[in-house]
């Protein structure tokens, strides 16, 4: 890809952050609001998206990090094709929760909030996703999967692949 | 559903012509397939079930004689997916796609039972047909659950067929709003977010608040673990939550309500967005609702993951777009609020049962429940229990009742050992102290509390000392950093607690939890940090001989805690079935195969290399035959 291609790639990507800031910014939306919406766009908040959004909406960087930072749906770094949540809500710890992910840091090589080198994986812990009939529970870009054990855990895999 | 076409209602007669066309047009359906959609039967895979109804209704040219409707949460989680079919009520649990052809063949077409689908009931071992006769509903009192099963939260005309916005057209016609806020205040009504204050009593601070405009709020930021009651009201019964609110706003003064939303709960955000459309549409939202010169509108929010956010001031600085983080309320909220505004926060049950109360009356909700906690709750009720799901109760009841009778008891003949009531904020219930009414000021006693509903039940493999640092951990993690005494308690008991389940603790570290857990309690600046040290201050009251054990023992007697145990298989019961070997995540385990054929056949018994082991219990969960000793 030339330089040339690249740089146009980037310009189409900052105007998509750039209208969804303004169309926010008439409706009077929080920047907390325009933030997840700028996130579900771009998958996660680089520095020149999160540098757009502070610029359309007149507040310094720091306070757009600032948010990015504290609340934790918010992601600085790319997430992977296969966005992996593991629910530990108090109901899936008691039924083995943390083996679940344990088995899947082991099987990925990466730790909970990492993203395998390939951006293939990313693997996440969440609190309670509300579902703990069917725990332990994981969450595969939207899918939920219940009763989650080690050789499920080896099933799901295999069919990511 | 497809929606009965409507103009904007101008006035309250309105209201009625159409819910009477609605329910008129509901008469002439002979057959309703009400499929539960809920998280749970999601977990299980009522989607494919749902598709496979909507193909062979088509299929077979049923569409138009049988109604299907997908709804919201019915309860009983544990036996997803569910189906019931009305107008017999004929309950079907654990339902898969394949079986969806069989139920249209024979019950749908010939009234025939497909029994392999029906519930036996635990105690008496008969199979039921309906969903009254089972056990699990039968102790239930479902006044805000209940109805949805009556309603596809898509569908505006389901609620109005049941009732919907009756209330808020009563309010409107016929009533003051001084009138509500003592009808309101007359019902007993507390909080069902955790703090338990007098709803009419907040209401009427905030009528009586200087300053406009003035705000409603409603908390759907469930963050405590194991709790997801509210989750099922927004999902499934959006209405009743936006018919509270509106009623709220009319007798406090405000324009302008916002709900808060958990971020984890995408469902809830749509189906809340969904309603607040259909209602603008209908004029039961917006300006001049039914035409009574009352204004009214909503906002949603998202949360972005932050358990803080569902303290209230918190709360009100994350709509503002700010970080959430909480301020001291020596002013409250009632006063100054949302953009400095006087607000009133309540949480989602407490709106869906304020339409409830305003169309019954207070006497009637104030008849049901203890001298001062009235009405029903709903609980979720998880962990290690036989019936997980939503339960909806008188208070009043017994914890035992809950968990024994509705709950159905422990899986697996194990012994119960805690309830956990309260979410992080709350404390661990022993046995002894099971026949204990679900009351807020008993609870509270008991360093529990009644929180927003989470009952997390645990079994004799529960470590209480590694619980306690379950939730300390949440809450080191969860903790905004802004106070000194919950941002450096919260690492420090963490780390004790950590030492403990390590075999490091000493019986000073026991000490120093307890004085360092009334100092975060008196000094920290919110709720969370008050609230904080409740697990470990009620598992060191309650379940003490186990800190000690992990202390002066070295020893974790629920065999939990990784340092402290391992794994080994006994010889003489190992059956050789290999199961544990397939569970093995770091291939530990040897042996557990047969060898040669017929006469010869050998069985070499499984044995576990405790050098790789990572103490996972994988084998120990997998062994059908009590093999895998734990020590």
């Amino acid at each position: 890809m030339s330089s040339e291609q690249l740089s146009s790639v980037e310009e189409i990507d900052l105007a998509a952050a750039r209208r969804i800031a303004a169309e926010h910014r008439a409706k009077g939306s929080s920047l907390v609001t325009v933030l997840q919406d700028v996130q579900t766009e771009y998958g996660y908040l680089s520095r020149e998206v999160l540098e757009v959004v502070a610029e359309q909406m007149q507040v310094p960087l720091s306070q757009a990090y600032g948010l990015a930072t504290f609340y934790t749906s918010f992601s600085l770094q790319p997430r992977g094709r296969y966005h992996i949540s593991v629910c530990m809500g108090t109901a899936c710890h008691v039924r083995g929760a943390a083996n679940v992910l344990g088995k899947l840091e082991r099987d990925l090589g990466i730790k909970a909030g990492q993203t395998t080198a390939d951006l293939k994986h990313s693997l996440e812990s969440v609190n309670c996703l509300g579902a703990c009939a069917a725990g332990p529970i994981v969450v595969i870009n939207g899918v939920q999967h219940g009763k989650v054990d080690s050789r499920k855990v080896n099933e799901i895999l295999r069919e990511l692949d | 559903m497809s929606t009965v076409a409507s103009e904007k209602l101008t006035g309250f007669a309105d209201l009625d012509a159409l819910r009477s066309s609605i329910q008129a047009q509901r008469e002439k359906i002979e057959t309703t397939v009400v499929l539960c959609g809920g998280p749970g039967c999601q977990a299980y895979g009522c989607k494919a079930v749902i598709e496979a109804f909507r193909e062979a209704l088509d299929d077979e040219g049923l569409e138009e004689s049988v109604q299907l409707r997908v709804t919201g949460c019915h309860g009983f989680c544990e036996r997803g997916p569910l189906v019931v079919i009305r107008p017999a009520g004929t309950f079907y649990q654990g339902v898969t796609a394949e079986d969806v052809p069989e139920i249209i063949q024979k019950t749908l077409k010939n009234n025939q039972l497909l029994d392999r689908l029906l519930y036996v009931n635990a105690q008496t071992s008969q199979k039921v047909q309906t969903e009254k006769e089972v056990d699990f509903y039968a102790y239930q009192q479902r006044i805000i659950s209940g109805a949805n099963e009556e309603i596809d939260p898509e569908c505006i005309e389901d609620y109005l067929a049941v009732g919907g916005y009756s209330a808020l057209a009563k309010a409107l016609s016929q009533m003051k709003p001084d009138q509500i806020i003592e009808q309101i205040t007359e019902s007993g009504l507390r909080g069902r977010g955790g703090g338990g204050f007098l709803t009419g009593r907040k209401w009427q601070s905030c009528r009586n608040a200087q300053g406009q405009p003035k705000y409603v709020l409603c908390n759907g930021d469930e963050g405590d673990p194991g709790a997801f009651m509210d989750r099922t009201i927004m999902e499934g019964n959006p209405h009743s939550v936006l018919e509270g609110m509106c009623i709220g706003a009319y007798a406090i003064g405000s324009n302008q309500g916002y709900i808060y939303v958990r971020d984890e709960y995408p469902l809830a955000v749509e189906n809340l967005g969904i309603a607040i459309q259909q209602a603008r549409e209908l004029g039961l939202l917006g300006e001049n609702i039914l035409g009574s010169g009352f204004d009214f509108d909503i906002r949603i929010n998202r949360g972005a993951g932050a358990f803080v956010c569902g303290e209230s001031t918190a709360l009100m600085a994350s709509i503002e777009g700010k970080i959430g983080d909480p301020r001291a309320k020596y002013i409250h909220t009632t006063d100054v609020g949302l953009f400095g505004k006087p607000s009133n926060l309540n949480n989602v049950e407490t709106w869906a049962n304020v339409p409830q109360i305003i169309n019954r009356g207070p006497d009637w909700f104030s008849s049901l429940g203890t001298e001062h906690s009235k009405g029903t709750k709903v609980f979720s009720l998880v962990g290690k229990i036989n019936n997980t799901g939503l339960v909806e109760v008188p208070m009043g009841i017994i914890l035992r009742d809950i968990i024994f009778k509705i709950g159905g008891g422990i899986p697996n003949g194990k012994k119960f050992k805690a309830v956990q009531i309260g979410g992080p904020s709350g404390g661990c219930i022993p046995e002894t102290l099971l026949d204990t009414p679900v009351d807020y000021e008993q609870l509270t006693d008991l360093g529990a509390m009644m929180g927003s509903g989470g009952l997390i039940v645990m079994d004799q493999d529960t470590c209480m000392v590694d619980i306690a640092r379950y939730f300390m951990n949440f809450l080191c993690e969860e903790s905004c950093g802004k106070c000194t005494p919950c941002r450096e308690g919260t690492k420090i008991m963490l780390d004790i607690l950590t030492r403990i389940c390590q075999g490091q603790g000493t019986p000073e570290d026991m000490e120093q939890l307890e004085t360092l857990g009334e100092d975060v309690q008196t000094a920290s600046l919110c709720g969370l940090g008050t609230s904080a040290p409740n697990p470990v201050l009620s598992t060191l009251r309650y379940f003490r001989d186990e800190y000690e054990a992990h202390v002066k023992d070295k020893r974790c007697p629920a065999g939990v805690c990784r340092e402290l145990i391992s794994f080994s298989v006994t010889p003489e019961a190992c059956t050789s079935c290999s199961l544990c070997v397939k569970a093995c995540p770091v291939e530990a385990i040897s042996g557990g195969t047969r060898k040669g054929k017929g006469k010869e056949r050998t069985k070499v018994p499984a044995v576990i290399d405790q050098d790789k082991c990572i103490k996972c219990r994988a084998c120990y969960e997998a062994c059908k035959f009590n093999a895998v000793a734990v020590s």
